[in-house]
């Protein structure tokens, strides 16, 4: 256990130290990573530890970067109209724009406002008893029903295009490389904090609830427990956790659009946890930079048929991987060490979503 | 499992450990800082120079931007051929920008910080442009654009080949008052170059005596246009301005001709359909329409014979070439003169040069115009043939000087 | 009036779509519950070919008898759209029967894979298929035109659906089928081959995808990312009627048809999308086993 942690602490720190060692390109594309690893960690938390499959994480992503988007693109307008507004024929700031140009507003409301939305959605699905595949489903019903919004209120949200083009933070220049390293070291610090979090509340009562929801369901309501709320809870959570990473991606790439929100990076964002583990909130980590790393990386190698090896990947992990590559590396570990009393702890655990 | 106590036990030390770290990175930040500024803008050393060719070569993008790298990378070969550009061969490098807009802004991120590129040439949607631009102003970089856009825009470090609205929207609108009918239904995707390009033309008709019948969305992808058809036909307008995008134009006119509609009831123009869409969509469907662009297939000009023949040597016979097909070829020789002008690779040196510059273009001569770094060009309007080509109808006689703020039309006072 | 008939249609002609789009899910997903995400990839495989075929009839086919490429073509597009189906399974899909979720994350990478090869092997450009002349033009009725492009997928759809009706209800290989989706280790032991029952099945609802491919090359685009397009609306067709119920996905795919073109016509395109899609969560809340569904006294 002990050397796990310290496993942990190095993993983080070595993150931490990533200016030294990375250029400048590779430190902001880490950067990007970590944001998304931040959505990972909340899924599994979702997904692993409560038997939630959420297709629809792109959504809270999105709200959360555009939330604070709202606040930098205000900033950068300086007083006057944002230049899409400008070409859109607004003649002033609509006034729910208004309340953005404080920062702390900005920044509170990205992460309450995607923790609302799951927590009426999920009140609303978890209270009628919709689970699995249809929970999976109205996901992404809730997916196409956003995206097709922000699309089409261009004045409102700058459309397709989205919101880019920002100058400054709280007035620290948002090109100065300097910036970038300070945001890059939030992000891991933030990073760290949310992974300590989350691995407290998997080992409190709470957590073991959760679990327990997973495993069954039914069970804990005749034990006098409401899972409705639990579910809720940790579904809210989860979605606040994908806001504060859209704060921190558009903070970092300087950009957000409806495209970001979609089905596809919603799926995507799904299988960077069944790559790293869903059962390992480390693995969802790896799992988020590990999958992003191999798409830059056979992007680049093989511009014109790099989706053949990502598509190979995920088929790989699914059928051979079941628990991911964090979860390959426990059973090795177990199996080594119990190399006569075979298997069992992986099998049960396949069965946990259905 | 005792976990979370021991968890938070060793705080203090990892505290100190941490904010060891923080003061090291630190001490590293400002020394890449200093190191940043002391780097060349572009990789220029040895005997090759290197370009970045970022467009989509996967995903939805992809139908239309896969030709423009292909006629990239021939004016690139045809250059390198020639000797290349001040005695050094050019070496592009591909990305894939993915149909995805953080994508494009990361690949252009890579191609100006890791490799260093002298110059990049890519993007299609306005959207990627909008991603990458703010990449190539801090970056100072130089991406040439080369596809006909909504205006409105004029970044120092974008040069634009395509047409801007006055080149080809404006002209072509008043070409259809003056020939085809005052009654106008807009349709187009909902995105952004549609909903600008629609507010302009608005503004036009009504200073110009036409009227509108109708103005209607759909979403990108959109497959269905039933009911939209059924509006068209209670609206009865004389012509239909088209301004939808990739895959439901198919769509759009495949069931407008079901529905019984054809060219000699309604006219309909369009400003994204070229050559290779119309392969995409049948010619027995389009043939009698029209489309506004600046340059066709079959513009009759010695450079673009040559231009054709090598482009369906170099990738097949029944390739096709089209408008963002020679803007992306023209981006190309016309950043190569911008360089042997200023004697160097430097983006500023570049940028100063560029003003003026001339090049015989497959479709006519384009002058890049120093002030907004778009290009003058002709426009022109063509009507579609039963075998895929355009017949041209109309031309401006002389390149059209770009004026992306509509700044000299008095009609679009108020839309910027 | 002529436009309320003409909207009239139009709901049932989209409905009819989809409902051609949602049939094979409706056995994959609905009857076996596999969560195929490269479903919209089979319908793809179905439009590139009939381009095929219809490129074969141009060059070794008399001009005369080019026409009759569009009959050769729906069975064919069947055929690819079964046996890519069979292959996915054969090689994928029957080790995931238990894990439903997993089939979903495996089919994403088999879909990503898919686009690439068409891309790879048709180029990226969109391909043309030349609607055969005996689809031209359309009935005149009061005012109201009904295209013969429209009516014929509409007669499609039902030759489909009843095709599959009475295959599940009238043969014994279809009873098999119903039988291992009831209770699976029950139909086994009674002596069914449940490997058997679900290679066919699901090669059925792949070549039905085919079949979609098909028509749709009519009517839309035919290219490497038109699956994309489709799959979503295709799942939500068959979650809203209901799983395992094919009537439900009639009655789903008319009435999200309906609904969308009275949207659309009242407000656009885009909001009609909105107010559909809000209106399938909406009502899942209410019925969340949808219009129609098996009923089942099951807990879990």
């Amino acid at each position: 256990m002990d050397k796990k942690k310290l496993g942990y602490w190095l993993f983080f720190i070595a993150l931490f130290l990533g200016p030294l060692y990375l250029t400048e390109f590779r430190l902001a594309l880490l950067g990007k990573f970590l944001c998304f690893a931040l959505v990972a960690l909340g899924i599994c938390l979702i997904w692993g530890y409560t038997g939630i499959l959420s297709l629809g994480h792109g959504v809270y992503f999105g709200l959360g970067a555009y939330c604070t988007a709202m606040y930098l693109k205000l900033e950068a307008a300086g007083g006057g109209l944002p230049d899409f507004m400008e070409w859109s024929g607004v003649t002033g700031i609509p006034a729910f724009w208004r309340p953005f140009a404080n920062p702390a507003f900005a920044l509170g409301a990205s992460l309450l406002v995607p923790a609302l939305l799951a927590a009426v959605l999920g009140f609303l699905t978890f209270k009628n008893r919709i689970k699995g595949v249809y929970f999976s489903l109205i996901s992404q019903a809730v997916v196409v029903v956003f995206v097709t919004l922000f699309v089409a209120k261009q004045d409102w949200t700058g459309g397709t295009n989205g919101l880019t083009n920002f100058t400054t933070f709280l007035g620290f220049s948002l090109a100065s490389p300097l910036v970038q390293i300070a945001l890059y070291l939030i992000t891991v610090l933030i990073l760290g904090a949310s992974f300590a979090l989350a691995a407290a509340l998997t080992k409190s009562r709470a957590g073991r609830v959760l679990s327990a929801v997973r495993d069954g369901e039914n069970r804990v309501r005749f034990l006098g427990f409401n899972p409705t709320s639990y579910k809720v809870f940790v579904y809210s959570l989860s979605a606040a956790l994908a806001g504060l990473a859209g704060t921190l991606f558009v903070l970092q790439v300087g950009l957000i659009s409806p495209a970001m929100m979609g089905i596809i990076p919603s799926i995507e964002m799904v299988l960077w946890v069944a790559v790293g583990g869903r059962h390992s909130l480390i693995g969802a980590i790896l799992g988020a930079v590990i999958v992003n790393s191999a798409k830059s990386f056979f992007s680049e190698s093989y511009p014109d048929i790099w989706s053949i090896f990502l598509g190979l990947l995920f088929i790989i992990v699914v059928m051979f991987l079941p628990n991911g590559l964090v979860g390959a590396i426990e059973s090795w570990k177990k199996s080594r060490k119990k190399s006569r009393q075979k298997g069992g702890t992986a099998d049960a655990a396949d069965s946990v979503v259905s | 499992m005792t976990g979370i106590k021991k968890f938070w036990g060793r705080q203090t030390i990892i505290a100190a450990v941490s904010a060891a770290a923080l003061a090291l990175s630190g001490c590293a930040a400002s020394s890449a800082l200093n190191e940043g500024e002391e780097k060349p803008a572009a990789d220029t050393g040895g005997d090759t120079v290197k370009v970045g060719v970022l467009h989509s070569l996967s995903g939805t993008m992809a139908i239309s931007e896969v030709s423009l790298r292909d006629a990239e990378l021939m004016a690139i070969e045809e250059i390198n051929a020639d000797g290349g550009v001040l005695g050094k061969q050019i070496e592009p490098i591909v990305e894939d920008g993915a149909s995805d807009w953080p994508t494009f802004a990361e690949k252009a991120k890579k191609l100006l910080q890791k490799d260093e590129a002298a110059a990049v040439f890519g993007g299609w949607t306005s959207a990627s442009r909008k991603a990458m631009l703010p990449v190539f102003e801090q970056n100072n970089g130089l991406l040439w654009y080369p596809v006909q856009y909504e205006g409105m825009e004029s970044s120092p470090n974008i040069f634009y080949t395509g047409a801007t609205t006055n080149q080809q929207i404006v002209p072509s609108v008043t070409w259809l008052l003056e020939n085809k009918g005052k009654s106008f239904f807009l349709i187009g995707s909902d995105y952004v170059f549609p909903r600008t390009a629609n507010k302009e033309i608005k503004a036009q008709l009504e200073a110009e005596g036409g009227t509108l019948a109708g103005e209607e969305y759909t979403p990108l992808g959109h497959t269905d246009y039933s009911t939209l058809i059924s509006k068209i036909k209670e609206k009865k307008p004389e012509v239909i301005y088209n301004t939808l995008n990739g895959d439901s134009n198919v769509a759009f006119f495949k069931q407008l001709k079901d529905a019984g509609i054809t060219a000699d009831d309604i006219t309909v123009l369009s400003v994204s359909i070229a050559e290779e869409e119309i392969r995409g969509i049948g010619t027995d469907i389009l043939t009698g329409h029209y489309a506004a662009w600046n340059y066709f297939q079959t513009t009759d000009t010695p450079e673009n014979e040559k231009f054709v023949a090598s482009y369906k040597e170099a990738y097949g016979d029944d390739r096709v070439t089209g408008d963002p097909i020679e803007a992306a070829y023209n981006a190309v020789y016309l950043w190569a003169a911008a360089v042997e002008k200023a004697g160097s690779f430097e983006v500023d040196a570049v940028k100063a040069a560029a003003g003026g510059i001339e090049f015989k273009a497959p479709g006519g001569t384009v002058t890049i115009d120093g002030d907004n770094q778009h290009t003058y060009k002709t426009a022109r309007i063509g009507e579609i043939q039963a075998d895929g080509q355009f017949k041209e109808v109309w031309n401006s006689g002389e390149p059209v000087k770009p004026d992306p703020y509509l700044e000299t039309y008095p009609w679009a006072e108020g839309l910027n | 009036m002529a436009v309320v008939f003409t909207q009239l249609f139009n709901g049932i002609s989209l409905g009819s779509i989809l409902l051609l789009i949602a049939l094979g899910l409706a056995i994959t997903f609905g009857l076996m519950n596999v969560i195929n995400m490269a479903h919209g990839e089979f319908i793809m495989a179905g439009a590139y070919t009939t381009y095929v075929v219809q490129q074969a009839f141009s060059h070794y086919v008399p001009a005369a008898l080019f026409d009759y490429y569009y009959i050769a073509a729906i069975p064919l597009s069947f055929l690819i759209g079964a046996l890519l189906g069979f292959i996915l399974e054969k090689t994928l899909i029957r080790f995931l029967y238990h894990r439903p979720l997993d089939s979903l994350l495996a089919t994403w990478g088999v879909s990503l894979i898919l686009q690439q090869a068409a891309r790879s092997i048709f180029g990226a450009p969109n391909v043309a298929v030349t609607a055969p002349s005996w689809l031209d033009g359309g009935l005149t009725i009061a005012g109201a035109v009904f295209p013969y492009k429209r009516l014929f997928i509409i007669a499609l759809a039902a030759v489909c659906m009843i095709a599959l009706y009475l295959y599940l209800d009238k043969t014994a290989a279809g009873r098999k089928m119903r039988a291992v989706t009831l209770n699976r280790s029950m139909a086994s032991s009674l002596g069914v081959s449940t490997k058997k029952v679900d290679a066919a099945a699901f090669a059925i609802g792949s070549g039905l995808a085919g079949i979609a491919g098909c028509a749709l090359t009519i009517l839309g685009p035919i290219g490497s990312t038109i699956g994309m397009y489709y799959i979503v609306d295709a799942f939500m067709i068959v979650i809203l009627g209901g799983i395992g119920s094919l009537v439900g996905t009639v009655f789903g795919a008319l009435s999200i048809g309906m609904l969308g073109t009275v949207a659309e016509f009242w407000t656009g395109a885009s909001m009609a999308k909105v107010i559909v899609f809000a209106a399938i969560i909406a009502f899942l809340q209410f019925k969340p086993a949808g219009l129609l569904s098996a009923r089942t006294r099951s807990l879990e």
